[in-house]
């Protein structure tokens, strides 16, 4: 009996309008197997796995199962043949139970009606298989589950359907320590069970706990593939070894860094201890740390939405008390929120009148909305131009635009003010690579033209590629200050406030 | 090049085709009752219908503010209630209190659309139940205040808004007044909700509330300012129909949910952040031209209430539809 290779792909390449994702990508994964798929934020592991998935169809190559040659059209094909992908963001329905979630689309009747109790025994029984630490009842409603749990319902979901092969997008980026453990003794269990397990992260630990082959991809194309779990720095070198001055610009120069605008000195709220910092004009600083560690709550206070309750805050040397996004505002500072969809876009507006809002709040409310002391039209669309923002017409809904461009225009509606200090929470989240270098950059030149940037990430790369000074949080504090020459270990091992951490 | 120019083929054609339907189904609407009434196509015939109409318009105008703010105001049917009582309880048949009494109404108007917007606003009730609950108490004040019973009656210098027509003007004289006041804060209120930054903020407040407070949106006064607006057109609604119809206790019940309905046949979306002031207007148009209509075939009373609960719900259900049709 030769090793036939659970899921082979060969040669596959596939090309974007705007970019050549994927060029020349071989991999296998076998029974029994985790083969872990590393990169950096768009160096195109996504795009392989939606390849695999049947989400996309690539462009050149092939793909095997079991040695028979797939062309999946849909995702349920692959499903059906076995192929099980648990994306970073979650398909589950929220106000349905455990149960319900598992059998979505497939559930077992008896005598014309859902037979409820067969659905609930089947989902006690697969969860049963591996969450003997970690109880989920399956009449839960998954939305009172946490992040962690909620997982292993989508894994439960994975091995109720016989999912020859899982493959999980960076499982860990939500969840904190002890949850990680749960996960990786999951992961040795279905190791052991005989499934083939496709693990992306960019997180060395995971590499060095979980891998039995690692595979590196870079730029769209394999830079390195092991059969053996290789030592972390060797990774790492694979992943960054490319002209990383493409994607992230250049850092400030020490005269590019200008006096402090903003200062905070112990301040403190329910979810912040003894906060002292300073932002420069000029200056990129990157705030990394785990979920949880009040970097969002940080950015919260400083934009007045949760101010300090203690401590105190200047700006430009001034003493400042802000108690509202309005005051901030007004003092000279903006924020782009985390969570775009739910805090930032106005879906049924046209992308002018988005760009235009927070300039037309300051104006007089009876003023022309076509123009006010701050921009006009021609200034927003020149602004819109200058950010590059892809639409068919600035008067388009803001719904129709792609992730990117929703973050591009949302970046004019602060530009328009002219910022002293530009909060980014996140801005690379869920946007394309394209737009993630020219998001970069553009945080870049707000910080050459003297704006104080703060930029609040959960990607390591992302942070040290384009920071000037790290601060790392941890449990509302801020653990440690790096300048951009530090490592993730050293970053990781702040956060978590944990020594050994490999990287 | 010809791949270029695509997309703004497509934008042409998708605004071609965005005439919102409301116009073309007054049109249609019109020349049904024409065909049924060849009254109507006279001046006095439409300029009834258009007199009839004005009090609703303004109305639904007004309503609009808070529905595209994403609230409701069920308190304007009462609201205008309380005007007419409280008019002509008043006004015991002085010709001059018109001058007071309209700016004392509308001063009570002010009040009552803070009231409203306040605890909406900050007290966080929900606008049904916090208008539902106003709409209650004025009628009860207005009950109270007549006694059950209305006392005295409008004086023509207050009756001139809703009835008459200005006489000694040529052309103008051809024009009720109630629809030259329809013109006048037809007009007001579009440019209060196209045209400013104050209507910009109020799309924005609607469309997402959240993202409006961390634009810096001073969100608790655009709404505040919506429910002011709405309460502030009921009193003008209620001056101009106790004008046209007189006084009598339950005179504007009913007209809270006509309102919302103009504006849903408007297009207007239910939840804020989308609606036309013009377009609501048309759809007042509609409701009334449908009204005519079931008189017309001689349906009563009842067959209007079952009539426009339906509308209600079928324009909510045809807008939901076509917005998914759209892609979202």
């Amino acid at each position: 009996m030769t090793d036939v290779p659970t899921i082979e792909m060969r040669g596959i390449s596939k090309s974007f309008p705007a970019v050549k994702a994927l060029q020349g990508v071989s991999f296998t994964c076998s029974k029994g197997e985790v083969h872990a798929l590393c990169g950096e934020n768009g160096a195109g592991k996504s795009t392989l796995i939606k390849i695999l998935s049947g989400v996309y169809r690539p462009d050149g190559g092939e793909v095997l199962i079991d040695g028979q040659e797939q062309h999946f059209r849909h995702p349920q094909e692959a499903l059906l043949a076995g192929i099980s992908v648990i994306y970073q963001e979650f398909s589950l329905l929220p106000e349905r139970t455990v149960a319900q979630n598992l059998f979505l689309g497939r559930e077992p009747m008896k005598r014309g009606l859902i037979d409820n109790r067969a659905m609930v025994m089947e989902t006690r029984r697969v969860l049963g298989l591996f969450c003997v630490r970690h109880h989920i009842e399956p009449e839960t409603l998954v939305a009172d589950l946490d992040v962690a749990s909620q997982q292993m319902v989508e894994i439960a979901k994975a091995i109720s359907l016989n999912a020859k092969v899982i493959v999980m997008d960076e499982p860990t980026a939500a969840l904190n320590e002890a949850e990680c453990e749960v996960l990786f003794s999951l992961v040795d269990q279905l190791r052991a069970s005989g499934t083939a397990i496709v693990y992306i992260t960019h997180r060395m630990r995971e590499v060095t706990r979980l891998a039995n082959r690692v595979t590196v991809i870079k730029d769209g194309e394999v830079t390195a593939s092991f059969d053996h779990v290789p030592a972390p720095d060797v990774v790492v070198r694979a992943m960054v070894g490319r002209d990383i001055s493409e994607y992230y610009p250049e850092p400030a120069t020490p005269a590019e860094i200008g006096p402090v605008v903003l200062a905070v000195s112990s301040g403190s709220n329910s979810a912040l201890r003894d906060i002292s910092l300073e932002l420069r004009s000029g200056e990129i600083v990157g705030f990394a740390g785990l979920q949880g560690a009040g970097r969002t709550p940080l950015a919260m206070a400083l934009f007045g939405a949760a101010p300090f309750t203690a401590g105190t805050m200047t700006l430009d040397g001034q003493s400042v008390h802000l108690t509202s996004p309005r005051d901030a505002i007004r003092a000279g500072i903006g924020m782009l929120p985390g969570d775009r969809k739910a805090q930032a876009l106005f879906l049924m507006q046209s992308v002018r009148d988005n760009g235009m809002l927070t300039a037309r709040s300051f104006a007089n409310a009876f003023g022309g909305k076509d123009g006010n002391r701050f921009v006009d039209l021609n200034g927003m669309n020149a602004l819109l131009d200058q950010m590059k923002v892809r639409a068919p017409s600035y008067e388009q809904e803001m719904r129709f635009l792609s992730g990117g461009n929703q973050q591009k225009a949302i970046v004019a509606r602060w530009l328009a003010l002219k910022p002293k200090v530009l909060i980014f929470i996140e801005p690379t989240r869920g946007i394309d690579v394209d737009a993630k270098a020219s998001i970069y950059h553009l945080m870049r030149d707000l910080a050459r033209a003297g704006t104080a940037v703060m930029m609040v990430s959960s990607d390591l790369p992302e942070i040290l590629g384009a920071s000037d000074r790290i601060v790392v949080m941890r449990e509302g504090r801020i653990a440690g200050q790096f300048d951009r020459s530090a490592s993730e270990a050293e970053l990781m091992m702040a956060a978590t406030g944990e020594t050994g951490v490999a990287a | 090049m010809s791949a270029q120019s695509l997309p703004h083929i497509a934008a042409t054609q998708r605004r071609l085709f965005k005439i919102n339907p409301v116009y073309l189904l007054v049109v249609a609407l019109i020349l049904a009752i024409v065909v049924m009434n060849p009254a109507f196509g006279e001046p006095t015939g439409y300029m009834n219908y258009l007199k009839r109409v004005t009090a609703l318009a303004i109305l639904s105008g007004g309503a609009l503010y808070v529905i595209v703010s994403g609230g409701f105001d069920l308190s304007v049917g009462s609201m205008m209630t309380l005007t007419v009582i409280g008019s002509s309880m008043l006004a015991s048949n002085d010709p001059n209190s018109t001058y007071w009494i309209i700016p004392l109404m509308l001063g009570m108007g002010l009040i009552v659309g803070l009231i409203n917007g306040l605890v909406v606003s900050y007290l966080k009730v929900p606008s049904l139940i916090a208008t539902l609950g106003m709409m209650i108490t004025l009628n009860g004040v207005a009950f109270m205040w007549s006694g059950g019973a209305p006392r005295g009656y409008l004086p023509d210098t207050f009756r001139f808004f809703g009835r008459y027509n200005i006489t000694d003007i040529p052309v103008i004289s051809l024009l009720p007044v109630a629809v030259i006041c329809l013109v006048v804060f037809g007009v007001i209120l579009w440019w209060g909700m196209h045209r400013t930054n104050f209507g910009r903020m109020l799309h924005a407040v609607g469309d997402n509330q959240q993202a409006a407070r961390l634009a810096g949106v001073p969100v608790e006064r655009v709404r505040i300012s919506a429910f002011v607006i709405s309460s502030l057109t009921a009193v003008l609604a209620g001056v101009i129909l106790g004008g046209r119809a007189g006084v009598s206790v339950n005179i504007g019940s009913g007209f809270e949910l006509q309102a919302i309905t103009a504006a849903v046949i408007g297009g207007a979306q239910l939840l804020g952040g989308r609606g036309s002031v013009p377009a609501t207007i048309a759809g007042a148009l509609a409701l009334e031209a449908i009204f005519t209509l079931l008189n017309l075939l001689g349906l009563a009373q009842p067959v209007r209430l079952v009539v426009q609960g339906l509308i209600l719900i079928g324009a909510v259900a045809f807008a939901t539809y076509q917005r998914k049709r759209a892609g979202r």
